[in-house]
């Protein structure tokens, strides 16, 4: 029988070594975001002159200035419907689609689900001519609900392989108890299912959410004017083609990742949170 | 809690389109489309000043990268809803299409118009950039399509407090490329860095191969190859592209040149990093951003050859089409002859430090911008030639020459790949 | 009821595939058309030259295939030391340790990040002149002085920088996806195991890696598609192909569109790349079956 001195040591050394490794894949995700925050409080000539990570002086200005030239009021208000219309269409056409393929039988599933991870896998170049053409011949150019319909057939394949994935991998004791209860299909859905699959529907979220909020080609090209823009377009201007303002770029993209950020950290506990749920399933 | 979810969103979207009715106005709006973003508050402030003064409104739209700038005016195209003004970007050939598809306005009859009053206030060359010459091989009429905004140039620039150190003459830039090879030994014995620029992105390293083909061979030379007359494999294309290999051997360019994307070079030319850079006159603008105090003279790429005179490229730096289907075109005219007047283009020089296309807006610009001004005679680009060269083509002669910087393969080499792509195209043209 | 049912199943596919048919077949359609004409982007009229494009693709474009060689390659790397890092990272943060919240955000930040950011950062870390030279300061002072060297712009090591530092910019997502998967183990299979007296790497092998294998499957799956289709980075890094050295598929798709303005031998381009990559899911899928 060994002390407990060495057990206690070696899980102290095994979760040591743990932490060295977390904190150093951590300083180098940390460095560039706080190399994109210093940048934003310097000045354009300082920027590259002045390296430190600790700027010499805060031009807190730059995120006011940024703000108001970006035009960020109508295109941040413009961001957050799309994002919004976009997640919750994909979070629900997806996981009805993919409980469907998972538990449901019907004629054709394979082939439909075969289709859309083709889809998934064939990028169509030029595609965007093609939605153009087809926006408006359907009179949805130039329309927030053309963009969000657009936007949620992006996402809709890998939603839909993402959630399948873990529906297969829930038990199936519950649905039944609930069918023998009497539960609707839909009912099993909305009450069973998607309650259950809450740290996949987290993923879900702030992957779609992400893939919204940095979009501009899109709706670069079928948005004939500003004001139905949304934010990453604005952010572009700070790009010239010959001169990059610096440092209101980098306020900009700054308080562009803040609401994915606080996505993440909400949907985050999702994640987490499957820990107790995952304990009564099982 | 869904449900409510739901009312709200509804109530946003119908929000969002419900702001969308604009109003209609009795004058017409005239709208722009521009990849210029940087230009977005002088444009703006212009737009005041017209509305002012003729009632009409001008809505400029920038949109920034110019890549998808480029694809939003091609999709606009195809579903014909191109705005009364817009510029494009690609080579001459998608210029001709434009005009083709019956995108374009021919503005000819107005830069004629009173003994060519309007023309003759332009440099010619901004001008030449958007002409189609009588027996183009585009099969266009002969006219102009386009209205030119400023011009540009693309040459070598230096850094004064540098050469001082190197203990070269701050005022004597090199004019022989023995000179600047020269040059290139004292960089790097003194551990200095020396040419940078965007040669990453490869457009400018063709740029400056062009140059130096014009100075080795001449432009008839040159347009001859283009139609396929003269191989890629002559002598003279073979010491344009050994001119790659001297300057990397002698030390004159910087490390890592071949990845080097042009933002970056600016800003090591900016904080005086590098002695020499190769850029177009924008850079006067961003230097002046990045570091105001930097003390550094315009100059032309020094000579190979005493045969011929190099040619730099320059030209129209940005232009304005109309739209032929517009309603407003008559008024959208009117505007750019108002926009390319001496006062708005002296106003639009110095308030994006970029060179007028008017050339009696030249008076009142910084000594730097001049010097950019005075490269306009040695001038020319692909765009004027008449010719065009395949892309593909292209392409295999500017990856050569990043392949004989790293080494990888010698001028020879990369002289028969290009020749043998060249002769693939020339073939599948015919074959059509 | 049998028929009530049937339409009942469909009724949950619906808006999917309705939406699918209409913004992703449409321009499919259209696409795989325009991949048998020559067409500039521009004009009205297009000509039609069968298999031209494929046949040039085929037989003739090498840069095409040196540009799947490459994302291939980039792929690789992502599969395995992504994927390790990102199963790992997971399986530390999974675990009772303290600040594991705080490495669950911190780990999240590569991908929000634009890849403006991280080019332009990494560039720092990297490059000498016009960087910080961070890596080859730590080599010398490690005693590898004479690995120091540029490594952007040496043909040798620029596509494995590349590749590493979009692992690096895309292990959050296997991370998140992984952490979401051992989150679904329930806690009782391990105590259960310890109570047997497993040891931890035995329960580790005998109840985490059987469990996961159908998320890791997926995992790989979404890597290889993200990975293939890498392009913003590479521009951001090192300019564009660099003689080649560097180019990727979507890369050369869009050279085709804007360089050479030869839009129906991009859409066979893109028709092609599809292809090969629904190929290499399907060798992936098979290979993940046979190891089950």
């Amino acid at each position: 029988m060994k002390h407990a001195l060495y057990y206690k040591s070696k899980k102290f050394a095994i979760n040591t070594l743990i932490h060295i490794f977390l904190i150093s894949v951590s300083v180098t995700c940390l460095y560039p975001l706080l190399w994109m925050i210093a940048s934003s409080l310097k000045t354009q000539d300082m920027i590259f002159k002045d390296i430190s990570l600790i700027p010499h002086q805060f031009r807190l200005e730059n995120y006011v200035l940024a703000w108001q030239e970006g035009g960020f009021g109508r295109n941040f208000f413009n961001s957050i419907i799309y994002t919004v219309a976009v997640v919750f269409g994909i979070v629900i056409i997806s996981s009805m689609a993919a409980y469907a393929f998972s538990r449901l039988k019907f004629v054709g599933s394979k082939f439909l689900f075969i289709m859309f991870m083709a889809a998934m896998m064939i990028p169509i170049p030029g595609s965007f001519v093609a939605l153009y053409v087809l926006l408006n011949k359907l009179h949805l150019r130039n329309t927030p609900i053309g963009y969000i319909l657009c936007m949620i057939n992006v996402g809709l394949s890998t939603s839909i392989f993402l959630l399948k994935t873990f529906f297969d991998k829930m038990p199936k004791e519950l649905e039944d108890a609930a069918r023998i209860d009497g539960c609707s299909k839909i009912g099993i859905w909305w009450h069973v299912a998607l309650p259950l699959a809450k740290p996949v529907l987290a993923v879900v979220i702030v992957f779609n959410a992400l893939a919204v909020w940095n979009e501009y080609i899109l709706a670069l090209i079928i948005f004939d004017n500003r004001q139905f823009m949304p934010l990453q377009v604005a952010l572009q201007t700070f790009q010239g083609e010959f001169v990059t303002n610096y440092p209101l770029l980098m306020a900009g993209l700054t308080i562009t990742a803040l609401p994915i950020i606080i996505v993440y950290l909400l949907m985050q506990k999702y994640i987490v949170k499957g820990v107790t749920q995952g304990a009564i399933v099982g | 809690m869904w449900r409510r979810g739901i009312g709200i969103f509804l109530f946003l979207i119908f929000a969002i389109s419900g702001c969308s009715s604009g109003k209609v106005d009795s004058k017409p709006t005239i709208s722009v489309w521009h990849w210029m973003t940087d230009r977005d508050a002088a444009f703006q402030e212009l737009a005041r000043k017209y509305e002012a003064l003729a009632g009409v409104k001008v809505n400029f739209e920038l949109y920034a990268p110019s890549d998808a700038y480029s694809q939003k005016i091609r999709a606009a195209a195809q579903g014909i809803n191109l705005p009364d003004v817009f510029g494009i970007l690609g080579e001459k050939r998608d210029f001709a299409s434009f005009i083709k598809a019956g995108h374009i306005l021919d503005i000819t009859p107005y830069m004629e118009a009173d003994n060519g009053n309007w023309k003759n206030k332009f440099f010619i060359k901004a001008l030449a950039v958007n002409e189609f010459t009588s027996g183009n091989s585009y099969g266009i009429k002969a006219g102009f399509y386009g209205v030119p905004i400023d011009i540009m140039t693309i040459q070598m620039v230096y850094n004064k407090k540098l050469f001082s150190r190197l203990g070269l003459n701050p005022n004597w830039p090199p004019k022989t490329f023995q000179e600047f090879l020269d040059i290139g030994v004292k960089i790097k014995a003194a551990g200095m860095q020396g040419l940078v620029s965007g040669w990453g992105e490869v457009w400018m390293i063709d740029c400056l191969a062009n140059n130096y083909a014009f100075n080795i061979m001449g432009k008839d030379k040159v347009l001859a190859t283009i139609r396929g007359d003269i191989p890629y494999t002559d002598p003279d294309w073979i010491r344009v592209l050994s001119i790659f290999k001297q300057m990397q051997d002698s030390g004159v360019l910087a490390q890592g040149l071949v990845t080097m994307i042009n933002k970056s070079a600016e800003q090591l030319f900016a904080n005086e990093k590098a002695v020499f850079a190769f850029n177009g006159s924008w850079c006067v603008n961003v230097y002046k951003g990045m570091n105001p105090n930097l003390e550094y003279g315009a100059m032309l790429p020094p000579e190979a050859s005493n045969q011929y005179p190099i040619a730099i490229w320059g030209g129209a730096g940005s232009s304005f089409m109309v739209n032929v289907r517009s309603k407003n075109k008559e008024d959208a005219v009117k505007f750019l002859i108002w926009l390319t007047d001496q006062d708005q283009q002296v106003y639009l020089a110095q308030a994006t430090n970029n060179l007028p296309a008017n050339k009696n807006s030249l008076t009142k610009i910084p000594e730097i911008l001049a010097q950019f001004a005075r490269g306009m005679d040695y001038a020319t680009h692909p765009n004027v030639w008449g010719v065009s060269e395949f892309s593909l083509v292209i392409e295999a002669f500017d990856r050569g020459i990043q392949s004989i910087i790293i080494g990888e393969k010698s001028p020879e080499q990369v002289a028969s790949d290009v020749q043998k792509i060249k002769e693939r195209e020339m073939a599948k043209k015919r074959a059509r | 009821m049998k028929i009530k049912e049937t339409f009942e199943n469909y009724t949950f596919v619906l808006p999917a595939v309705m939406i699918f048919s209409i913004f992703y077949i449409i321009p499919f359609i259209w696409v795989f058309q325009l991949g048998l004409f020559e067409w500039d982007g521009i004009s009205f009229t297009k000509v039609f030259v069968g298999l031209d494009n494929f046949k040039e693709i085929f037989l003739q474009d090498k840069n095409w295939w040196q540009s799947i060689w490459n994302a291939s390659y980039i792929t690789l790397i992502a599969l395995t030391f992504q994927n390790i890092l990102a199963f790992m990272l997971a399986w530390a943060c999974d675990r009772e340790i303290r600040m594991k919240n705080f490495y669950r955000v911190i780990f999240f930040i590569p991908p929000v990040l634009s890849e403006v950011v991280v080019g332009m950062a990494w560039r720092f870390i990297i490059n000498d002149i016009d960087g910080a030279n961070i890596i080859n300061r730590m080599l010398i002072g490690m005693g590898f002085g004479n690995l120091a060297h540029n490594w952007l712009s040496d043909p040798n090591t620029a596509l494995t920088t590349v590749a590493l530092v979009h692992c690096w910019k895309g292990f959050g997502w296997g991370f998140l996806i992984f952490l979401a998967g051992l989150q679904t183990i329930p806690r009782e299979l391990y105590e259960a195991a310890r109570v047997d007296g497993a040891s931890a790497w035995q329960s580790f092998k005998k109840i985490t890696i059987p469990l996961m294998i159908p998320v890791v499957v997926l995992v790989a799956i979404l890597t290889v598609l993200g990975t293939m289709q890498v392009f913003v980075l590479i521009v951001s890094l090192v300019g564009g192909e660099f003689a080649g050295h560097t180019s990727v598929p979507v890369l050369r798709i869009l050279a085709s569109m804007r360089g050479s303005s030869r839009f129906g031998y991009a859409c066979a381009q893109g028709i092609t790349f599809g292809m090969v990559l629904i190929a290499i899911s399907f060798i992936q899928y098979r290979f993940s079956k046979k190891g089950h």
